[in-house]
């Protein structure tokens, strides 16, 4: 087993209205890891923790095997950051961006650099300030992805594109894991990005990481049971039961460890389950969010 | 072989992602498009071509590779199931997993299984009779 390429410890930070509470989390080579929350969850400042941009006030920090902030120096040259916030040169062209960013990092690949200008559709004579928004992003994209970084952190990489421009920047993302040994970050709550590309996802709520594992885990255990009640019903109280709603003889439960032993334990309470559906990752996304919410306001 | 024409996933469709890939490939199988010991695919090189995660593939893969339908040998790929007519178990093993899910249906509406199979022959009949079978009724009667 090689070394995590991304590895946070009992991550704490405090702000004057916000405190990051116990960040853990790994990221093994080869892996996509979407990073999903809701607005001012902390996504951000956990990122720009692990790119040694802020200063933890404890906790373990360490990125391609570099401890962090203390050798970023080392771990960036390894590492791609691509941010909505990252400012170009206005006045300058891609084409002399591309060539200031080689002449920076000894990895560069002129030809692939060559090969996404032509995917991406971009002018290297174009100055920055012409850009559309969506090739401001394919450029920064550009400038990163030619460096080929082991490491790829995406602060929002497909927010405020269009389709065709999403479309283009997922094939990019899938296309780095050719290479086993490179992982990437993204995060976003665009949860159909997320769902489709990414190998593990972590789900962060006000400051906590609420639920991290595969996603494949997510998407089996999770379901939603439609139950039709007996008069003398009591529901059994289950520990996987994350929610229940519904009026009358008819209710809906949702679960996160879902087997089929449910249906017996449902029906020796006196109720029938009528149907079970899988949930979208943006399902679960939510009604993890409001397990988490109600769990903390107890 | 044109990597983006693989397979493709739909969002619409209800079923999983990882559904969806098994069933892609075991159609290609079943049609015998992908030949028993013929190379397929590698997980990372499908997850790429389709755009879907690694672990997702990697979850079909491993499934397909239970059923007996492919196999994977370390270090070497991944390969169609050398076996005698693969493609006809693969259409009964379909034709069971409908079967099982009408059945599961039945119980939730409370049928007895003499009401199943009446459905079962009305269905079929509403189909219109294939030669071969009306033979095998002719027998019996």
């Amino acid at each position: 087993m090689s070394a995590s390429i991304i590895e946070l410890r009992d991550v704490r930070k405090r702000f004057k209205f916000f405190n990051l509470e116990s960040i853990s989390l790994e990221l093994e080579p080869g892996q996509i890891m979407g990073l999903v929350g809701p607005n001012g969850a902390g996504k951000s400042t956990t990122i720009r923790i692990l790119m040694g941009l802020l200063h933890a006030d404890s906790g373990y920090v360490r990125v391609l095997g570099h401890a962090m902030p203390e050798a970023q120096a080392l771990a960036k040259r390894d590492i791609g950051f691509v941010t909505d916030e990252m400012h170009l040169v206005k006045n300058a062209t891609l084409d002399w961006h591309m060539q200031f960013v080689a002449a920076i990092y000894p990895t560069w690949d002129a030809n692939y650099a060559a090969e996404l200008l032509s995917r991406f559709n971009l002018k290297p004579a174009q100055q920055v300030k012409g850009l559309s928004h969506g090739e401001h992003v394919k450029a920064l994209l550009l400038l990163t992805l030619a460096r080929r970084p082991r490491l790829l952190v995406l602060d929002e990489p497909t927010s405020g594109l269009d389709p065709v421009a999403r479309h283009e920047v997922l094939s990019e993302l899938m296309d780095v894991l050719k290479d086993e040994q490179r992982a990437v970050l993204f995060s976003s709550h665009n949860t159909i990005d997320v769902e489709r590309i990414s190998d593990r996802i972590t789900f962060i709520d006000r400051g906590r990481i609420i639920d991290s594992s595969d996603k494949e885990i997510f998407l089996e255990r999770w379901r939603r049971l439609h139950l039709q009640l007996a008069d003398q019903f009591i529901l059994p109280n289950l520990p996987n039961i994350v929610d229940s709603a519904g009026t009358g003889r008819l209710i809906t439960v949702t679960t996160n460890d879902y087997t089929p032993d449910l249906h017996e334990i449902f029906r020796r309470a006196g109720g029938t389950v009528h149907e079970v559906q899988r949930m979208s990752l943006e399902e679960i996304f939510v009604a993890n969010v409001m397990r988490s919410r109600k769990e903390r306001a107890q | 072989m044109n990597s983006s024409s693989w397979l493709t996933i739909s969002q619409t469709d209800p079923r999983p992602m990882y559904l969806q890939i098994k069933e892609q490939i075991r159609h290609r199988v079943a049609i015998g498009d992908w030949r028993p010991g013929q190379e397929i695919p590698s997980i990372r090189a499908l997850a790429i071509a389709t755009h879907v995660s690694v672990i997702t593939v990697k979850r079909a893969y491993l499934e397909l590779e239970r059923e007996g339908v492919i196999v994977t040998r370390q270090g070497k790929g991944s390969f169609v199931m050398e076996g005698a007519d693969l493609s006809t178990t693969l259409q009964e093993q379909e034709l069971d997993q409908h079967l099982q899910a009408a059945v599961r249906v039945g119980r939730s509406l409370r049928l007895s299984d003499h009401e199943l199979e009446h459905r079962l022959r009305a269905a079929s009949e509403a189909h219109g009779t294939p030669a071969a079978t009306e033979s095998v009724e002719a027998e019996k009667e």
